[in-house]
C-alpha cells in the first residue's frame, strides 16, 4: 500500500504568541518549531503501523520553503522512506490543497492532521479528497485495513461513529489513532541519506489573506474566595459572571 | 444570498442549528441580502428556523442524505448554493462542518474561513472575518477574496437570536453523487452535552491523584448539569478517556463556565480553554499559573473545597 502523509511545521505548543508593531504578521523571532502533533504523533505513526504490518511505502509531503527541512528530516527519522517538499511560501489552504492534490495521484491513502495547531482550520484533507474525487474521513481516531477496504472510526460531536470506505481515501488523524515516537539515533543516522525530493508549486491564486492578528484582551486579576466560603463563589457566579 | 447549512442530529435540531442561521441572518443584514435556510434528510421542524431569521427554508430529501458523507453532503450543498445564487454559505465548525467546509471550499473554487467567531465585517469588496489561531492564543482578521465564500462558525461564539418567525419549508431537488463512506454503527452518549457545545465543564487534573478520585468532580459537574472534562497527563495516564482531553492537542471549549481543579494550568492547556466566557481555578498551590487566567480562584484542597461548592450549589438551586 502506499502511503503518502501530509505534514506541516507549526511553532512548537509552549510559544507565546507576539505579534509585529503593525499587526500583520506574528513576530517570529526565536520561535521554535515543530512538526504539527497531529501529524506527527496519529498520522505519520498509523502509517508506519500498517506499513510494518502489510509492506508498503510511506512518503512525507510538505509545502513549504527549504527551512522546513529539519522538520522533514524529522519525519523521515521516525520512519519514513522518503519525502517531497512543493518548494512555496504558502498562499492559503486552498493553494496548499492544490499543491499536495498535484503530488497525490497513485496514493492509496493519504493522510493529514485533524488539524494544525497555528491555523486550526482542520479544511486541507476535505480540500484534498474534493479535488481527487475520493472519500473523506475527518478526526478518525482509529484505522484498520483489510486490503482496500479501510474500518475507520471518527469523532463526533459527543461519540463515535464507524464507517467504511474503499481506497484511495484522504483521512485526517486525531488522538488515539496512534501512539506517538521517538527517532531513535539510527533512524536519526539514516534520515540523512533518505530522499526529500524538492519540486516546484502547481499555479494557483490565493484566496485568502489574514489581514491583521490581534490578542486576546489581557485577563483583569483573579478574584480569590475564602476556601471555607463556597455560598460567595456561588454568589459571585451567579450575580457578578452571570454565568448560573 | 447567504445560504445556511442548518444540520440536524436525529432529525432534530440543536443549538448550533440555531446559532448557525442567527449569524446567517446577521451576514445578509450587513451585506443587504437575504438569508435561507438548507436542510439535508429526513428532518422535523425545520421551516422553526425562520424564527432565527431565514427568510426561506429548504430541504433536500434523499435516500442517499441518511447518512452523512462528506462528498454527498458537499454536493447537496454546493448544488443548492449554485441553484439559488448563493455566494456566502455558512456552517457549523462542529464535525460535520469540519468534514464539509474544504470540500464546499474546493468545489466551488471559493475562499473559506473555517471557525470564525464573529459576524464579517463588510468594507465595499473586502470581507473580513475574524476566527481564533492558535488554539486561541490570537486572532486573525481574514478576508476572503473570492466571489463566492465559505464559512464555519465556531460554536458558542454568538448568542441564538430571534428575529422572525416560523416559515414554510420548500423541497428542493439537487443532484447526488453515489456515498463513498458506508456509516456501519454511530454511538452518542445519551443526555450529556458534548465538550465543544457545552456551556458549563468541570474539569479535573493531576491534583485529583487517581481516577478512583473523581466522584468529587462528577458530584459537581451532575448539580450544575456540566459535562466533564480532564487535562493531558490524566488522559495520558488513562484516567479519563481521551475525548475528555481539553487543551491544545485535545478539544479546545468556549463554555460560559470552565471549573478546573487541580490543574497547574500549562500554557497548552490554557490554548483550549482560555476563550471560556468565565474561568474558576481550584488548586492548592497559590503560584499555580492557572490563576493568572482565572476569573475566580479559590486556594485549598480540591477533596474539601469541591464537595463544600457542590453542597452551595444544591442549596443555590433548591432555593
Amino acid at each position: 500500500m502506499k502511503m503518502l502523509v501530509c505534514v506541516s511545521k507549526t511553532p512548537e505548543t509552549t510559544t507565546k504568541i507576539q505579534l509585529t508593531a503593525d499587526k500583520t504578521d506574528l513576530d517570529k523571532g526565536g520561535m521554535q518549531y515543530i512538526m504539527n502533533p497531529y501529524d506527527e504523533w496519529y498520522a505519520l505513526v498509523r502509517a508506519l503501523e500498517l506499513k510494518e504490518a502489510g509492506g508498503g511505502s510511506v512518503t512525507l509531503l510538505n509545502v513549504g520553503p527549504a527551512d522546513n527541512d529539519a522538520v522533514i528530516r524529522k519525519g523521515l527519522a521516525i520512519g519514513a522512506d522518503d519525502a517531497i517538499r512543493v518548494n512555496s511560501e504558502g498562499g492559503g489552504s486552498l493553494y496548499i490543497a492544490k499543491q499536495i492534490a498535484a503530488q497525490a495521484a497513485g496514493y492509496d491513502i493519504v493522510f493529514f492532521g485533524k488539524e494544525t495547531i497555528d491555523y486550526n482550520g482542520s479544511e486541507v484533507g476535505a480540500m484534498v479528497a474534493e479535488l481527487l474525487g475520493t472519500a473523506y474521513v475527518g478526526e478518525a481516531s482509529k484505522l484498520e485495513m483489510d486490503g482496500s477496504t479501510a474500518t475507520i472510526t471518527r469523532d463526533i460531536e459527543g461519540g463515535v461513529e464507524v464507517v467504511e470506505a474503499s481506497t484511495p481515501l484522504c483521512l485526517s488523524a486525531a488522538k488515539g489513532m496512534a501512539e506517538q515516537r521517538i527517532p531513535n539515533m539510527r533512524g536519526i543516522m539514516m534520515a540523512k541519506r533518505k530522499p526529500l525530493n524538492v519540486v516546484e508549486p502547481v499555479a494557483a491564486p490565493a484566496t485568502t489573506e489574514v489581514a491583521s492578528y490581534e490578542l486576546p484582551p489581557a485577563k483583569s486579576a483573579v478574584k480569590l474566595v475564602e476556601p471555607e466560603n463556597m455560598e460567595e463563589l456561588v454568589r459571585l457566579l451567579h450575580e457578578e459572571a452571570k454565568v448560573i | 444570498m447567504v445560504l445556511v447549512f442548518a444540520e440536524a442530529t436525529n432529525g432534530k435540531f440543536k443549538k448550533a442549528a440555531h446559532e448557525v442561521v442567527t449569524y446567517g441572518a446577521k451576514t445578509a443584514a450587513a451585506m443587504g441580502t437575504e438569508c435561507v435556510a438548507l436542510t439535508l434528510g429526513d428532518v422535523q421542524d425545520a421551516g422553526d428556523l425562520g424564527r432565527f431569521g431565514a427568510s426561506k427554508v429548504y430541504n433536500a430529501a434523499d435516500a442517499a442524505l441518511a447518512n452523512f458523507d462528506s462528498g454527498v453532503f458537499a454536493a447537496a450543498i454546493a448544488g443548492a448554493a449554485q441553484q439559488l445564487g448563493a455566494k456566502v454559505i455558512v456552517l457549523s465548525h462542529n464535525s460535520t462542518g469540519k468534514n464539509l467546509t474544504g470540500r464546499l471550499a474546493a468545489r466551488l473554487d471559493a475562499g473559506s474561513a473555517p471557525g470564525v467567531k464573529a459576524v464579517p465585517v463588510i468594507e465595499g469588496d473586502k470581507f473580513t472575518v475574524r476566527k481564533a489561531v492558535f488554539s486561541g492564543k490570537a486572532f486573525a482578521d481574514v478576508s476572503i477574496l473570492t466571489d463566492t465564500k465559505v464559512i464555519s462558525l465556531a460554536g458558542n461564539s454568538i448568542p441564538v437570536e430571534e428575529s422572525g418567525s416560523a416559515v414554510g419549508v420548500e423541497s428542493i431537488s439537487l443532484d447526488l453523487p453515489a456515498p463513498m463512506v458506508k456509516v456501519l454503527s454511530t454511538k452518542r452518549a445519551e443526555g450529556i452535552t458534548p465538550l465543544p457545545e457545552a456551556e458549563l465543564v468541570v474539569s479535573g487534573g493531576r491534583g485529583l491523584k487517581g481516577p478512583e478520585n473523581w466522584g468529587v468532580i462528577n458530584d459537581l459537574a451532575e448539580v450544575l448539569g456540566a459535562t466533564t472534562a480532564c487535562s493531558r497527563p490524566v488522559a495520558d495516564s488513562d484516567w479519563r478517556p481521551h475525548h475528555e482531553h481539553v487543551g491544545q492537542t485535545g478539544v479546545a471549549i468556549h463554555p460560559n463556565l470552565y471549573i478546573a481543579a487541580g490543574i497547574s494550568g500549562a500554557i497548552q492547556h490554557l490554548a483550549g480553554v482560555n476563550s471560556s466566557k468565565t474561568i474558576v481555578v481550584v488548586n492548592k498551590d497559590p503560584e499555580a499559573p492557572f490563576f493568572k487566567a482565572a476569573d475566580y480562584g479559590v486556594v485549598g484542597d480540591l477533596f474539601e473545597v469541591l464537595p463544600r461548592l457542590t453542597e452551595a450549589l444544591k442549596k443555590f438551586k433548591s432555593a
